[in-house]
């Protein structure tokens, strides 16, 4: 099955498979942390019973998602060296210290007030508990912090110098960490997750008001998550504006080839629409493409010039058709979550958030739009660094670890055949506390009998302590 | 360049430090999956997944330090160490996912398939122990290292020494395990884990003089570096030392003395890794590459310390906290049955 295959290859898939399975938890758990604040903090001032069920019905969910991420995070950290430990020499410099950070800062943070967040109201008193919910959600956005810091010095590396040994060593950590394209990404990724977190919640809210449109619990949690998706997909898709201009002046290969753009425009380039890149013959088959606008969106003037790949190196060529296809997928995601917002925003000025049944099947189609987005545009910016892990400056096929190919693939192999098994069943216990509706008296994560999710109501009120 | 060999030395004891934290912290929650198959009874695992449910996470944060800040620390050791590591960190991190997620999943599952998870979360933990005691053997016993980069198989860290550490971290967590749960535990279950303890102290006893044994015929350095005049004034404490604990942890499981045992067994733990790094200083990876060597540039080892000068004893503080939180015994639940 993998003859054939060079261990950097092997190498590459397993870092994306690995990565495309833990981005999911992070990205829910980064937004739910926060709405879970929101949550309590709601509570707390309002008193309101509405809100400590929502709380304690999301908290089972997050502690679910939040396990998954931990365990599949530990891989991501360790993967560095086993498979990419000639990258790891040279860059372990810089970037170690960044990811040295997020554990210091972010990782104890979240690990050491989860476990009073999850098990603890009743020990520690409401307002303690608030704290430690509120360090969680700082924890989750301190690890985003840092994380894209690393990653983005990948991409546009700046405060380095390079040592005898070869290696990236850290000149001015300031410009290192504060790197040209940290701001955009933070900001991307961390709107991204708060509205997928507001899209899988607003999902759950119309699956629940498809049933019973006077449930409490989900009348609150739809229109909070519809809010947001009003509020935030306009300000993303803006967000997402500015980061592609910032690619193109750091990066502009990458830009080429979420264009499509193989062939230079001297005077104008076009928006491809769709079409089906051939990497092999440079061109771009069967394009449906709007003239000029491509120079429009990104140097603002309908004749401004565009370079494209003919201008670069083949060597150094980027696999455009995932690229563009990925990138495409990525803004029809964030295109409809705007369509999802101005509906929801229409409804309820017509007053019928709670009771449309058009909004809500298209609020539950909508509900892993944000998983969708986040994942293609994670494969476009990565696969848009290729072929360099260090852009422009470390080449890939430089950085891996010197393995035999049959080491690489048969733990590619154990990955994968792990991660379907537990991950999978994992979304399958949060979908099935999904299907049931945020109840009244609502219990935190062990005050719950465990075959609740499976249909049996307990008995509300039963005295249960938490994880004594 | 003094102040650069300072530096790394410095270190050099802060990553063995977080090892160590992580040894003490992660050690008994393994072990404890490690002892799950001797405690058959629903009510008793209840009660042992609760008692470190808050704080699993916490314990293998510690882990992720050791692995980032090495990296970030002694880049060029990861390098080398990972690729020649690469079964065992592989089998480690698969054993870490089965027992992490079983925390959780074990509560969502229905009753009669949540003995899969409890399967999982033994033979995680045990898989994760087996993995980290063979990685330290092949530490010891060294790797083949060319120029910067690792130059052995991806079998080669299996040896019968590497197996016998392997096996003796599976003994000594299942040890602070055991005694963990004397400590947070009452009645039976208590009665049961004094009776493991007593047993899992000799095999514990057994497994350090069998490490003890075999070292010094890896490489000459180690026999040197304990048994020459004048080193062994100083490191013929370290066998007293465990004399003197071992004596004080019987008399307390004889005594039923609930708080002492899960220290003192932790006090071995100490002593064991103090031999360990005698044994290893000044090399990060034995007879092949030193801390200084591999040491990262001042610039990035300073700037670090920063954060970890302010960082860690907030951590420590706020763990504390959280132990504190959850103290006390942990009875079973009343809604359960």
């Amino acid at each position: 099955m993998f003859e054939g295959l060079d261990a950097v290859v092997l190498a590459r898939a397993q870092f994306a498979f690995t990565m495309s399975f833990h981005i999911v938890f992070p990205a829910f758990s980064i937004g739910l942390a926060s709405f879970l604040a929101v949550l309590e903090a709601l509570w707390l001032w309002t008193g309101r019973e509405v809100f400590i069920n929502l709380f304690n019905y999301w908290l089972k969910i997050f502690a679910v998602a939040f396990g998954m991420g931990v365990v599949s995070g530990i891989v991501m950290s360790y993967q560095f060296g086993t498979n990419w430990s000639a990258f790891s020499d040279k860059t372990g410099p810089v970037i170690g210290p960044l990811m040295a950070y997020e554990v210091l800062t972010a990782f104890f943070l979240e690990a050491g007030f989860l476990g009073v967040m999850l098990f603890g109201l009743e020990r520690v008193g409401h307002k303690l508990h608030f704290f430690a919910t509120l360090m969680v959600a700082i924890g989750t956005l301190i690890s985003a912090f840092w994380i894209l810091s690393a990653n983005s010095w990948m991409q546009t590396p700046a405060g380095y110098a390079v040592n005898a040994e070869g290696q990236f060593v850290p000149a001015e950590w300031l410009k290192a960490i504060i790197n040209p394209s940290f701001p955009y990404r933070l900001v991307h990724m961390v709107l991204a997750a708060y509205l997928t977190t507001a899209l899988v919640v607003g999902a759950v809210g119309a699956f629940h008001l498809q049933r019973d449109q006077h449930l409490p619990g989900p009348r609150v949690m739809f229109s909070m998550a519809m809010w947001m998706a009003t509020l935030v997909a306009p300000i993303q898709i803006l967000a997402g504006d500015q980061h592609g201009l910032n690619t193109l002046e750091h990066q502009p290969v990458k830009v080429m080839a979420m264009e499509g753009h193989y062939k230079s425009h001297p005077d104008g380039a076009p928006l491809l629409l769709f079409g089906l890149p051939d990497q092999a013959a440079g061109r771009v088959k069967y394009v449906i493409e709007v003239p000029k606008l491509s120079s429009l969106i990104l140097k603002h003037s309908l004749d401004a010039p565009l370079a494209g790949l003919d201008t670069v190196p083949r060597e150094n060529w980027p696999p455009v058709p995932i690229i563009f296809w990925s990138f495409r997928i990525m803004v029809g995601m964030g295109l409809l979550m705007m369509g999802l917002g101005l509906l929801s925003l229409w409804a309820r000025w017509q007053g019928t958030l709670h009771r449309s049944r058009l909004l809500h099947i298209f609020a539950m189609a909508m509900g892993p739009a944000g998983f969708i987005a986040v994942l293609a545009g994670w494969i476009t910016t990565e696969t848009g660094r290729q072929p360099f892990t260090v852009y422009g400056l470390l080449r890939t096929a430089e950085s891996a670890s010197p393995l035999a190919p049959p080491a690489v693939a048969s733990s590619l192999i154990a990955f994968v055949i792990v991660y379907f098994a537990v991950f999978s069943t994992g979304v399958i216990y949060i979908l099935r506390m999904m299907a049931t509706p945020p109840h009244h008296g609502e219990q935190g994560p062990r005050g719950d009998t465990p075959a609740r999710a499976a249909g049996i109501t307990p008995a509300a009120g039963v005295a249960v302590r938490g994880s004594v | 360049m003094t102040g650069f060999i300072d530096i790394a030395t410095v270190w050099a004891f802060i990553i063995a430090f977080a090892v160590f934290v992580y040894v003490v912290m992660d050690g008994f929650d393994l072990g404890l999956g490690i002892l799950f198959p001797l405690f058959p009874n629903k009510t008793d695992r209840d009660v042992i997944m609760n008692s470190v449910a808050p704080v699993w996470d916490g314990n293998e944060t510690w882990l992720v330090l050791g692995g980032g800040g090495m990296m970030a620390a002694f880049p060029l050791a990861y390098a080398v160490l990972m690729p020649a590591l690469y079964t065992p960190m592989v089998a480690m991190l698969i054993g870490l996912i089965f027992r992490g997620v079983a925390f959780e999943f074990r509560w969502r599952t229905t009753q009669s398939k949540r003995n899969r998870w409890d399967v999982a979360f033994a033979g995680g933990s045990l898989l994760a122990t087996l993995a980290q005691g063979i990685a330290l053997g092949a530490i010891l016993q060294g790797v083949h290292v060319e120029g910067r980069q690792y130059a052995g198989g991806w079998w080669d860290w299996l040896t019968p020494f590497s197996i016998l550490t392997g096996l003796a971290l599976a003994v000594g967590y299942a040890l602070l395990g055991a005694t963990w749960l004397v400590l947070k535990t009452e009645g039976e279950l208590r009665d049961k884990a004094y009776r493991l303890s007593w047993f899992l102290l000799f095999a514990m006893l057994g497994a350090i003089g069998a490490v003890s044994v075999a070292t010094p015929f890896l490489h000459v350095q180690y026999t040197q570096r304990w048994f020459s005049w004048p080193n062994i004034i100083l490191t013929a404490p370290v066998p007293i030392a465990v004399a003197a604990v071992t004596a004080m942890l019987l008399r307390s499981l004889a005594n039923k003395q609930d708080h002492q045992p899960f220290f003192l067994s932790l006090a071995l733990f100490a002593l064991s890794y103090a031999g360990l790094g005698i044994s290893m200083y000044p090399y990060i990876v034995p007879q092949s590459i030193t801390i200084w060597q591999a040491a990262s540039p001042p610039n990035s080892q300073i700037f670090m310390l920063f954060g970890v000068a302010v960082l860690v004893p907030l951590i420590l503080g706020y763990t504390a906290w959280a132990y504190w939180v959850f103290r006390g015994k942990v009875r079973p639940e009343s809604g359960y049955h």
